[in-house]
């Protein structure tokens, strides 16, 4: 194996920009691993060769000022690539060309990063493992027979494989931190409204946070970077300067965390995790505590009812937004045979395109948000997120940052949580709250249990996205990096 | 006592324009109603002086300046259709014939 697919991206930018190393050759040697790996992996759907070839060597002959110049990204198929095939991993988008690109995919673009394609994952971002994408899931690369998370998990698997050095995520429930927890990689949540929605497809607007995944915390700092930031395009997007990520990593890695509070959140305790994933959080919680840092027990008492407020809420949302995915104007149609009406047309597509879970959250959502029942869930679940963001604020008063594990289990076998989808929604306990409330966490290796890595999650008041990378950073310095077996 | 019946499951599924099958009803129907019991206990929060949040970015409507800014041209916007005609969406009918 080539060296180049090795190293971290800030490395890799190095090289490129002092002449040791072109853009190409860079470009090559992960194209070549992926051809090498991913028939085992499959993080990828669409491997764009030819793309990032182009896109390498208009770096090489041009400029290299930008922090990310020449290093290849793989990006979720969730995010519009102008020209590339975008599915969102479902049936009813096969083929589908966007006319445009996202903006984060634009500001990519203009860093002179080199997107190598477009990464596996659940159904329109909706599940835990991959298990619900509509072209088969992606092997974790510490055990090809166990998940590699979700919905993110093409995207944390590309890193952990060695394929891309850097991968974009959305998280709407946990999408970008359980995939990275499960792969001993990086991922992080941007506050909400700090990163553009502009060109993902939607799942839950209200929710939905796109952000960068990598295999070190100044890696997905120096992402975060790139990507975040005001986008007039999107109408929730936060008109105020992004914190400074870097400096706050760069902090952290000196390993000195005197004065920082770090909040325990006393209902989390009892809420089965694994004894390993357990653990792997108290020596690091340890670790934290040598480096300077404090331990305080706070007490959010609605958590409890994150989980049901969130499965009430995106669902609800997202059988609104998926009602656009019609057979009319994009992707699959079905039945038209010049006798059955729109709305037969409309109904067989939608049946026809769709994977299971998808149509479930479609139907909880309807049945949510119809009348006589919007009031007891829909508008419930709505006041009692006032209630969890009241819980953080509070917590906030007393601590720096909330931490926990950033999942309860390490990487399950295939085909062990699918025929029960609420044990599936159990996977994101941990990262749901934060999404509720709409402010930034963070997952970073913190052990292995059985041989499989156990993630630490960091949540921070929104806007103070820089603090949960300092102590990211801080308990990396720590602990290390987690390499899986060879492939 | 189930949350949710198969037929509520089928009333639900037409309003949301999927043409379910048997097969899917009475699979959906089961999982629904444990996810449903499940969630049920939002009910048990004691909220009912508590404002909604729908969102946690607090902003109204955002406008900008109504100026012609560049969009898709309409061969682009086309481009993904399943089906088009005179450069426009072609759908199949939306009356009844005696309409």
């Amino acid at each position: 194996m080539s060296d180049l697919t090795r190293m971290t991206a800030t490395k890799l930018a190095g090289l490129i920009k002092g002449g040791d190393v072109s853009a190409v050759e860079v470009a090559t040697a992960h194209l070549d691993r992926i051809e090498a790996v991913d028939p085992q992996v499959h993080a990828f759907l669409h491997v764009d060769r030819e793309g990032a070839l182009a896109a390498a060597a208009e770096v090489d002959a041009g400029d290299k000022s930008s922090p990310l110049a020449g290093v290849p990204i793989a990006v979720k198929d969730v995010m519009a690539t102008k020209g590339v095939p975008t599915t969102a991993a479902s049936k009813i988008l096969e083929g589908w060309r966007p006319p445009y690109d996202a903006t984060i995919v634009e500001r990519l673009r203009a860093a002179g990063t080199v997107m190598l394609g477009k990464t596996n994952m659940d159904e329109f971002a909706m599940g835990s493992s991959t298990e619900y994408s509509a072209y088969g899931p992606t092997n974790n690369p510490w055990d090809l027979g166990r998940i590699p998370g979700g919905s993110g998990g093409g995207s944390a698997a590309s890193l952990a494989a060695y394929e891309a050095p850097l991968a974009i995520g959305t998280d709407t429930g946990g999408s970008i931190r359980q995939p990275g927890a499960v792969t001993g990689t990086v991922g992080a949540k941007p506050t909400y409204g700090g990163t553009s929605r502009y060109g993902l497809i939607a799942f839950s607007s209200s929710l939905d946070t796109p952000g960068p995944c990598a295999r070190n915390v100044a890696d997905a700092a120096l992402l975060h970077s790139v990507i975040a930031g005001h986008d007039p395009r999107d109408s929730t997007s936060i008109a105020q300067p992004v914190p400074d990520v870097v400096a706050a990593a760069k902090r952290g890695s000196e390993g000195d965390l005197t004065g920082v509070k770090l909040g325990l959140v006393k209902e989390f305790a009892g809420d089965g995790s694994e004894p390993g994933v357990l653990a792997a959080f108290r020596e690091s919680l340890d670790a934290l505590v040598k480096l300077g840092a404090e331990v305080v027990e706070v007490s959010c008492p609605h958590f409890q009812y994150a989980l049901p407020a969130y499965y009430l809420i995106a669902p609800s949302e997202c059988s609104s937004n998926l009602a656009r995915f019609d057979g009319v104007r994009y992707g699959l149609r079905t039945g038209d045979d010049g006798n059955r009406s729109l709305e037969e047309v409309m109904s067989l597509t939608r049946e026809a395109g769709f994977g299971p879970e998808v149509k479930r959250r479609i139907i909880l959502g309807t049945y949510a948000l119809s009348s006589g029942y919007y009031d007891a869930y829909y508008g419930q679940a709505q006041k009692v997120r006032t209630l969890i963001t009241r819980d953080f604020e509070s917590a906030f008063e007393q601590v720096d940052v909330l931490v926990s594990p950033t999942t309860p289990f390490v990487a399950f076998p295939f085909g062990s949580r699918t025929s029960d989808p609420y044990q599936m929604y159990l996977a994101d306990l941990f990262t749901i709250p934060t999404n509720l409330y709409g402010g930034p966490a963070i997952s970073v290796p913190c052990g292995l249990s059985e041989g499989l890595p156990v993630g630490f999650q960091v949540m921070a008041p929104t806007m103070a996205d820089d603090r949960m990378y300092r102590v990211a950073a801080a308990l990396e310095s720590a602990v290390g990096t987690f390499t899986p077996p060879a492939l | 006592m189930a949350a949710i019946s198969r037929e509520e499951v089928a009333h639900l599924a037409r309003l949301s324009r999927l043409a379910v099958t048997e097969e899917e009803l009475d699979r959906f129907a089961g999982q629904l109603d444990v996810i449903l019991q499940s969630v049920a206990r939002i009910g048990d929060v004691a909220a009912d002086d508590i404002p909604p949040t729908s969102h946690s970015v607090p902003l109204t409507n955002v406008y900008r300046d109504d100026v012609v800014q560049p969009s898709l041209t309409q061969a682009e916007a086309l481009s993904g259709a399943p089906d088009q005609a005179d450069g426009r969406f072609r759908v199949p009918r939306i009356l009844d014939e005696e309409a």
